[in-house]
């Protein structure tokens, strides 16, 4: 498999303090890759640096482009091209889908968003899009015009979802995506990004600190702590024999299956 | 048949002549002199001079007669009048240090250096109508050795002998600042820069922000370090001489706030420090003036953007008399095309609805 | 008849270089919103204080003016913002558009169309087109710099999906040139259409926001619409009482306190020359 996203050297600091240090990569296309690790370790900055949010202090970031090979996100791109890419082949869930949605307009202008921003003019083929994508994220098309106010916490993150994949993207970075959500809800939404995932031959970057949700999402996966990875290879080769101490710590705090 | 009505320019004269005559009030009253505004109504006319931005006690003066005591309208005039006169040249920066001062009190030391000088204050009087000012009063004299204390430090620098306060070292190559009479306000805009829009900025728009900080919208722990009142020495540099030259005195009241702060990644605990500067004697402009420096100092000391003291582009944009009551007021103006426009389109959804 | 105490046009000659450069920028950039040094002038900011500068840079002895308010010569506004540069120019004023060669205009475009050899100056409150949807300026330029006007058609879209068509009457925004997403000023959306391949020249001033753009002529103007929501401009059932038109701007006025309305040409100049035509023709 070829591969979509490739990170060499990435070092972070704020002030004094490194967040990341030395972290280095490889994501395929329709790969879904787990980083995981206790608070505090790292994982969200390493999210920002590779997702173009956040220049890193050293080391490279590169991405497979559509048509131009691949590019270093902060020395080939522009801002302007980054943003393009952030809108069009890229998608990111936040864990607070209250951070990744227009919470002041419609389900259906959450949704239509992107496909404006790319020049989309034609109401009617908006609606559709929006009518369509509510429909594959398991939401009640019926309630395209209602403001995501009045939705739950998991029907706005399905929402949040439909709105980063109405363009097609073929990379999704998820940061904590059930995390704030009950077991019941958070174990259907699993489920649902399982199967669009594999669906649509989705890449994705899954922050998490649930190995549960690293076991069921993700193909390989990287444990992290105090800033550096520790052990990264097939999650279920992780998660059943670990190697590092600090790995086989976190799989045997949690109760097994 | 209903006719547009013509004759904006009579109306306009009409109600030119109406306003002079409200504005004289009744004839058989004699006429205020501008010496008796100047002298009498003195914090009205330093208020104007600060928001004005032109320090002239008698168009100050001149401008609250003929505003008839409404400060906003009299510091419009001035600044309208300004705004026909060309820039000569920058005077060297005010040494408040060198101060002649009539009054001087800091909330931080019980006594320091140079003392307490209590001077003219409102502060401690009995806030009762005084009845006796009905009448024509006789001489109210003070003191002889009350009236003026000569120079003395400011306490913010006793505190910096310490390292206690955070210092300002000029920028490297020390540029001039953005003139703000000249320029436009661009964000973000520098400290140099926000000092001149607060300098210039609405009194009771300034008094609110810096108020809601001490209420729980930006936590910035104030001390009054020292508020000063007095007169410094004005120089310039002419170009044919090549060194500093005075050429008069300015009142002024200096208000520095000095701030509780933590210490950050890259600082070590110290007092912060909030600025106010007006002309004459604007206290509580230039106490409030303080406050809300500090507050927007808060993204360079790496504190959270939370409450609307602490943003830049909100108090920036919103401080200026002028902007905000222009703005206000045009609300008089007619706007029958855009009230027609949403008429048809309200009846329009009515009929669709 | 010129106040020989000021200089011409009010403001200094230094104050009008500053500005002129900024127009010039702005006419080789259409629609993009140039910040200048905007003075404080004799009328409050809101008043036209933009529009003013502008006209007071550009001006000259053998300008002929015209000034309207709401389409009218005669508002108080428009009297006075006339009588303040007869006052500091002394130039000749006029009320026919076509014999004027600098229009400032608050709120309407004369239904008389333009020609090469003006210029009509707008008095503009809002110049930035996305600040009801982005307060921040920081990110509304990021937003102009790198084109991205999506958010703008978010809100259309909520209007149709709400209404069932674009709610926006006046101020209705505009693409200038392909490029710059642009404030018309608070016309209605009516005289949207005069905008494009204008052969006049068009300038815009925002005093209190310190904003000046300009839409050269010949340039193309579009308003924002979508495919199958095309862009529409009003139309009325009545036709104005006094000349019979029935293709312009229409103000709605009030008769009686019983309901009744009769309605009549917001471009007062527009409607008095069909009335002068109608009797000399009887």
């Amino acid at each position: 498999m070829s591969v979509i996203l490739e990170a060499r050297g990435l070092a972070k600091r704020f002030g004094e303090r490194p967040a990341i240090e030395d972290v280095s990569f490889e994501l395929h296309a329709g790969e879904v890759l787990a980083v995981v690790g206790e608070s505090g370790s790292g994982k969200t900055t390493l999210l920002n640096c590779v997702s173009g949010r956040l220049r890193p202090d050293a080391g490279t970031v590169r991405f497979m482009t559509r048509h131009e090979g691949l590019k270093e996100l902060y020395a080939d791109l522009s801002e302007a091209e980054r943003r393009f890419l952030a809108r069009t082949d890229w998608g990111y869930v936040h864990q607070r889908p209250e951070e990744g949605l227009r919470m002041n307009v419609s389900a259906g202008a959450n949704v239509g968003e992107r496909l404006m921003a790319l020049g989309e003019r034609h109401y009617g083929r908006i609606r559709t899009a929006a009518t369509d994508w509510l429909s594959r994220v398991e939401m009640d098309p019926e309630r395209i015009d209602d403001s995501p106010r009045t939705f739950s916490g998991g029907m706005r993150q399905r929402l949040q979802i439909a709105r980063n994949l109405v363009t097609d993207p073929r990379l999704v970075f998820m940061d904590e995506p059930t995390s704030g959500l009950d077991v019941s809800v958070q174990a259907r939404l699993l489920d649902l990004l399982r199967s669009l995932t594999r669906a649509l031959g989705l890449a994705a970057i899954v922050v998490t600190h649930d190995l549960a949700v690293a076991r069921l999402l993700a193909q390989r996966m990287l444990v992290m702590k105090g800033g550096r990875i520790v052990e990264q290879g097939l999650t279920d080769q992780v998660l059943d024999d670990p190697q590092h101490p600090y790995t086989q710590l976190l799989v045997s705090s949690v109760l097994q299956p | 048949m209903y006719v547009a009505v013509k004759g904006g320019e009579r109306a306009i004269r009409n109600s030119h002549e109406l306003l002079a005559e409200v504005r004289r009030g009744d004839p058989a009253v004699p006429e205020l002199s501008l010496e008796q505004i100047k002298q009498q109504l003195k914090l009205a006319v330093d208020r104007v001079m600060t928001e004005g931005s032109l320090y002239d006690p008698d168009l100050a003066a001149l401008a609250l007669k003929q505003a008839a005591g409404d400060a906003v309208e009299a510091i419009f005039l001035v600044r309208a009048f300004r705004a026909t006169l060309p820039r000569l040249g920058y005077t060297e920066p005010l040494d408040t240090s060198r101060m002649r001062l009539w009054r001087r009190v800091s909330a931080t030391f019980k006594d320091l250096p140079g003392g307490q000088v209590l001077g003219p204050t409102y502060d401690y009087t009995q806030r009762l109508l005084d009845f006796s000012l009905l009448e024509p009063a006789s001489k109210a004299a003070a003191p002889e050795d009350e009236r003026a204390a000569d120079a003395m430090p400011r306490v913010v620098d006793l505190l910096d002998g310490e390292g206690l306060v955070e210092r300002h070292e000029p920028p490297a190559g020390d540029p001039d600042p953005l003139d703000l009479t000249r320029e436009p306000l661009r964000f973000p805009a520098e400290r140099s820069v926000r000092l001149q829009n607060l300098a210039r900025a609405d009194e009771g728009f300034l008094l609110a922000m810096g108020y809601s900080t001490q209420r729980g919208y930006a936590h910035t722990h104030p001390f009054a370090g020292e508020i000063r009142h007095g007169a410094a020495e004005v120089e310039v540099i002419p170009e044919e001489l090549g060194f500093p030259v005075v050429i008069g005195e300015v009142a002024l009241t200096e208000c520095q706030m000095v701030n509780q702060f933590a210490g950050s990644k890259t600082e070590p605990p110290q007092f912060t420090r909030g600025y106010g500067l007006a002309f004459g004697h604007c206290e509580r402009k230039s106490m409030a003036m303080a406050l809300v420096d500090r507050a927007l100092r808060a993204t360079e000391l790496g504190e959270e953007v939370e409450s609307p003291a602490q943003m830049q582009e909100f108090v920036l944009s919103h401080s200026d008399s002028l902007e905000a009551s222009g703005f206000v007021q045009h609300l008089k103006l007619p706007h029958y095309v855009d009230f027609q426009a949403e008429l048809e389109l309200v009846r329009k959804m009515r009929r669709s609805a | 008849m010129r106040d020989e105490r000021f200089n011409f046009a009010f403001l200094d000659e230094r104050s009008k270089r500053m500005i002129r450069r900024a127009l010039l920028k702005a006419i080789a950039i259409p629609g993009y919103q140039v910040p200048f040094g905007s003075r404080e002038m004799p009328l409050p900011y809101g008043w036209g204080t933009g529009g003013i500068q502008v006209t007071a840079s550009v001006i000259g002895p053998n300008d002929v003016l015209k000034v309207i308010d709401q389409g009218a010569d005669d508002t108080v506004n428009a009297v006075n913002i006339r009588r303040f540069f007869q006052r500091t120019t002394g130039v000749a004023v006029t009320e026919r558009a076509p014999e004027a060669t600098l229009i400032q205009t608050r709120h309407r475009i004369p239904e008389t169309p333009l020609h090469e050899r003006q210029i009509i100056v707008y008095q503009v409150p809002v110049p930035e087109p996305l600040q009801r949807l982005e307060p921040r300026e920081a990110e509304t330029r990021r937003m102009h710099g790198l084109a991205e006007y999506g958010l703008m058609h978010v809100k259309l879209y909520e209007d149709i999906a709400r209404y069932g068509h674009i709610a926006t009457t006046y101020d209705y925004p505009v693409m200038v040139n392909g490029r710059y997403l642009t404030a018309p000023s608070p016309i209605p959306k009516f005289d949207n259409p005069k905008m494009n391949m204008n052969p006049a020249l068009q300038l815009f001033g925002a005093g209190r926001e310190k904003r000046i753009y300009a839409i050269p002529p010949y340039t193309r103007v579009e308003s924002l619409a979508f495919e199958d929501h095309p862009f529409e401009v009003q139309r009325w059932d009545a036709a104005c009482a006094l000349c019979g038109s029935r293709e312009s701007f229409l103000d709605e006025v009030v008769t009686d306190d019983r309901g009744g309305r009769l309605f009549m040409c917001s471009d007062t100049d527009y409607c008095a020359g069909r009335q002068a035509a109608k009797a000399a023709a009887a």
